[in-house]
């Protein structure tokens, strides 16, 4: 079957399979930034936006995108960059075989969510899994993310 | 992995419907979370997402949540945070996380009727109905025991009794499967105790809510407590077995019945 879709605000026009699953779709296309992890729909590796929502894309068929905008980590690249350097000041990243499908949350959550609380992010990102850091060095990150600019300083 | 040979989106119920019942391996999609673990081959998935079934409607007498409704939904809706104490939006908090919220669907979550299901418990406290398409509109109690037939849920309706109500749920890790769920609500002197996660799917202790005046004593709470062990059946599983969830069902029926009476 044919689907049309906008990967990164770029036009897609492909032939897939009824069944071929949404991450399988992006990694094929190229956008291999996005990873497959537990592939039970609970680790948050591969999650992506579709129409600004994000979503697991282990758990989203490639057809039911059809006509709709998918952003993955490459389309958000500046904000991940910048994300990314808290990060590193941090040390809240080892492996960082999460990192993709963990930014594209928290820069979710960032849109969503206005000054949200500790408990607020941890609500948030609870379906990121990462079994390297203990989730201390992010949450730190994330705060001194949400709050430059907000110092008046 | 399950595999689909035709991908649809009708653009009627009636022609979902329809396509449903030509093939014996026709199947609803919904938000595909539980489907895509098994590995059943399907000839055709349909997807209902076209049909503007994602809908949260407030009127008068009720509430309708449509099908296609995400679970986010569900979690974020002003309407469903307020009614019946908050406890249909308390009841998906804890699943996952919020992009599989974002994937899983009322009508997925309801018509399995899945053991571990919290919605289906906090539903079932409340004055609830799905609205099926060729069965029309069934009380959620009789639908839980219903055998699955090839229909299509288009939404459920609560009513909006004024039921004051309370949530609660056990869980090794915060966003893993119930260990067992209690939702509790009372309408005027009447109550409901609905238990999930038993791990049976969501029963209501109906001999044990008629136990509870309006506001009970100590002694009627507790008593309240044992007939809701003696009267469901509790099972065991990985997470817990049978004597644990007793115990944790009268902890957490206590718990929502003083929290209720606060």
């Amino acid at each position: 079957m044919q689907i049309k879709c906008y990967i990164n605000n770029r036009l897609f026009n492909e032939v897939i399979e009824p069944d071929m699953l949404l991450i399988d779709f992006l990694r094929h296309t190229g956008f291999t930034s996005v990873k497959r992890g537990c592939d039970t729909a609970n680790c948050g590796l591969c999650t992506v936006w579709v129409n600004e929502k994000t979503v697991l894309s282990c758990s989203v068929l490639a057809a039911s995108v059809n006509g709709k905008h998918i952003t993955t980590l490459e389309g958000v690249e500046d904000e991940a960059i910048a994300f990314g350097k808290f990060v590193a000041d941090e040390g809240a990243e080892q492996c960082g075989y999460c990192s993709p499908g963990f930014i594209m949350s928290v820069l979710s959550m960032k849109r969503e969510l206005n000054d949200p609380t500790e408990e607020e992010i941890k609500h948030y990102l609870s379906g990121n899994l990462c079994r390297c850091t203990g989730y201390m060095g992010q949450l730190r990150a994330i705060k001194k993310f949400l709050q430059q600019g907000k110092d008046g300083a | 992995m399950f595999s689909l040979k035709e991908y649809i989106t009708p653009s009627s119920l009636e022609e979902a419907y329809e396509l449903l019942n030509k093939n014996k391996n026709n199947v609803i999609l919904g938000g595909l979370l539980w489907l895509k673990m098994g590995n059943k081959n399907y000839n055709m998935g349909i997807d209902l997402s076209k049909l503007g079934l994602d809908t949260i409607i407030e009127t008068e007498p009720q509430i309708e949540v449509g099908c296609m409704t995400t679970l986010r939904q569900i979690e974020t809706s002003s309407v469903l945070n307020t009614c019946f104490d908050g406890i249909v939006s308390a009841s998906v908090k804890n699943i996952v996380g919020v992009q599989f919220r974002n994937c899983a669907t009322v009508g997925g979550s309801v018509y399995s009727r899945f053991g571990f299901s919290d919605l289906l418990t906090a539903l079932l406290a409340l004055d609830c109905y799905v609205h099926m398409h060729k069965g029309g509109i069934i009380p959620l109690e009789k639908f839980i025991k219903m055998p699955y037939e090839k229909d299509i849920l288009i939404k459920i309706i609560i009513k909006k009794d004024g039921s004051r109500a309370s949530y609660k749920s056990c869980r090794m890790t915060a966003t893993d499967f119930p260990i067992l769920a209690v939702a509790l609500s009372r309408c005027n002197s009447s109550w409901k105790i609905a238990v999930g996660a038993r791990p049976n799917k969501a029963a209501l202790a109906a001999k044990a809510s008629k136990l509870l005046p309006e506001n009970p004593t100590k002694e009627d709470i507790a008593s309240a407590c044992e007939t809701v062990t003696s009267e469901l059946h509790f099972g065991t599983n990985l997470r817990g077995s049978a004597e644990y969830r007793k115990e944790l069902a009268k902890v957490l029926v206590k718990r929502g019945v003083e929290e209720i009476c606060r």
